[in-house]
């Protein structure tokens, strides 16, 4: 699977307060919650961005809450995956889970700039820039995350795996 | 093995495990929230789930925009009320019973020292103060242990934090976990566990330690831990409902890094706007003017907080135009703080008194700060809007420290208030 779109940047420690304010948490609706996708970061995020589009983050992406809201999010938004320098733990987990496609590359924060055009090969983890014609390599998914993404998240694996599914 | 090691070990069904080894434990309790669950509830149906795994493990604390801010909060707590109803939950706590989950479960002996505990909300790291290994997890994941009983974690490394020295006057257990944060950043214990180790938190009472462990998360670690000793087992004694299991870490366990700290030159700390790392000595803080105190929260809303605030707001006054809003945890601190005599001195100090409820520490009610407004909180986070409009600003502080800067209305120390 690959993914294409524009590049929107972001800095160090983007907590999830940020990435969906918690006066927006007393819904769980996606709709809801894509309309104020990083409003606290950019408010103009939402305007600005197309379905496709990709966030690129400097370090600790997601830190702070549980809140799976916040990847809810930004899937929602129609991002279609999110690089980062590195991100908090419970942020990574919850991506897996609900199916988010994230990938850590500390060189990509570094080579790529706004607006930059960059495709993503979510298999090989190879991210190009189009527009420089630079290219950079995501750190390897592991394989218990391999699976539970194969089996199409958390629950559809717990499903499978209880004969359900 | 380190204690975080042998716990996972011991839930593994293995005989010992190493750090980035991925393994199926099982948790002995699993909880949300009325922000969390009601994703959880709505994935364990999707998948076609009928009962959760175990009625007494699974705990729905509606705490955090409850009592019911406004209708679709309302509409959130219901379906945990529901849920619980029909799953016929032992541990559901409705409005009137319910407290701030993280000093809810301890007090009511629902988590014990040797569990793995998985929660849906991110302090839920608070329990490792117990010697549990304790960690939260976001909606999907509690969805699944509700099913399965279980969840999976990559055993982290751990890194040893020693406190030594003497503890100076006003340096509370908050001012020993901001001056951490500060020390090695938002991510210096990314995926980590924190091991706090040390003759000081030897000496340290059982709400500084839940402190503590508490801000864990807020230095990116995937849980904080204290070994149990005698304070563990005198707190656990008469609440536990089931048996504890009491972990030590080995003296030949491995640790990443290993990290001193002298205690006798720390001054009570303040986290500036708006990282937890953002930490500053009271004495370096200048003259910054507040609008609004909160004493509160899953960090610093238990009785021994109380006490501090109270013994610094005893016969003073909250200063003109500041609000100090003073939130017990739960029912039994508030109950306590009553026979005590503390909600007396903070009424006759100007302070509001408010039922237990996260509310205003990430802004959902009670508390809410406007454009440009600044709040000293003992809360956890002061990340851009935390507290209300995302021009406002929250400086963390000790509840010692709180109290004595809604007296001044800007950010001051005790010193300056109790002779």
């Amino acid at each position: 699977m690959k993914f294409r779109g524009r590049v929107w940047k972001f800095g160090p420690d983007i907590d999830t307060d940020r990435i969906i304010p918690a006066r927006y948490l007393n819904t769980s609706d996606p709709a809801e919650l894509a309309k104020h996708c990083m409003e606290d970061a950019d408010p103009e995020f939402v305007a600005k961005m197309r379905p496709g589009d990709i966030i690129l983050a400097d370090k600790n992406f997601g830190c702070g809450s549980s809140r799976e809201h916040a990847p809810i999010a930004i899937k929602a938004a129609g991002v279609s995956c999110v690089i980062a320098r590195s991100f908090a733990r419970i942020f990574y987990r919850n991506a897996f889970n609900m199916g988010l496609p994230i990938f850590e590359c500390p060189e990509a924060f570094d080579g790529i700039e706004e607006g930059d055009e960059v495709e993503v090969d979510a298999g090989t983890g190879r991210i190009r820039n189009l527009t420089r014609g630079t290219e950079f390599r995501a750190a390897p998914i592991p394989p218990f995350m391999q699976e539970l993404i194969a089996d199409g998240g958390l629950m559809a694996h717990i499903a499978k795996r209880a004969g359900k599914g | 093995m380190t204690i975080t090691e042998k716990i996972l070990a011991a839930h593994a069904g293995l005989d010992r495990v190493e750090p980035g080894q991925i393994v199926s434990v099982k948790v002995d309790v699993a909880l949300g929230n009325d922000i969390t669950a009601p994703i959880a509830i709505r994935e364990f149906r999707r998948i076609g789930a009928e009962r959760v795994f175990d009625r007494s493990r699974v705990v729905l604390v509606p705490d955090h925009f409850a009592p019911n801010k406004d209708i679709a909060s309302a509409e959130q707590c219901k379906v945990l009320r529901e849920f619980a109803r029909e799953q016929d939950l032992d541990h559901y706590f409705e409005t009137g019973e319910m407290g701030v989950e993280h000093a809810l479960l301890p007090e009511q002996g629902i988590v014990v020292p040797g569990d793995v505990v998985i929660g849906a909300d991110s302090h839920t790291c608070t329990y490792g103060a117990l010697g549990a290994f304790s960690t939260g997890v976001g909606s999907t994941d509690l969805a699944a242990a509700m099913v399965t009983g279980e969840a999976w974690f990559k055993v982290p490394e751990s890194i040893k934090f020693v406190y030594r020295g003497e503890l100076p006057p006003w340096v509370e257990g908050k001012d020993l976990i901001l001056y951490t944060i500060g020390l090695i950043g938002v991510d210096g214990a990314l995926y980590r566990a924190m091991e706090f180790t040390g003759p000081v938190i030897e000496r340290l009472g059982m709400d500084d330690r839940l402190t503590m462990a508490n801000m864990a998360i807020e230095a990116g670690g995937k849980n904080g831990i204290i070994a149990p000793d005698a304070t563990t087992r005198a707190y656990v004694e008469g609440r536990a409902k089931r048996p504890p299991v009491y972990y030590r870490s080995d003296p030949d366990a491995r640790y990443a890094e290993v990290i001193e700290i002298d205690v006798g030159r720390i001054r009570p700390q303040v986290a500036f706007p708006h990282l937890p790392s953002n930490t500053r000595a009271i004495d370096d803080v200048g003259e910054v003017p507040i609008d609004q105190v909160v004493i509160g929260s899953c960090t610093n809303g238990r009785i021994e907080d109380l006490r501090r605030a109270a013994r610094v707001l005893r016969e003073q006054r909250v200063a003109k135009y500041v609000r100090c809003i003073v939130i017990p945890a739960t029912q039994e601190i508030y109950r306590q703080a009553m026979r005590e005599g503390l909600l007396e001195v903070f009424l006759d100090a100007g302070c509001a008194v408010s039922t237990p409820t996260c509310g205003p520490c990430l802004g959902g009610h009670m508390g809410i700060l406007a454009k440009g407004e600044r709040a000293v909180a003992t809360t956890n986070r002061n990340f851009v809007g935390r507290m209300g409009h995302p021009e406002s600003e929250v400086y963390l502080a000790s509840p010692s420290v709180a109290a004595a800067s809604a007296v001044k209305g800007r950010i001051a120390s005790p010193e300056e208030v109790v002779a």
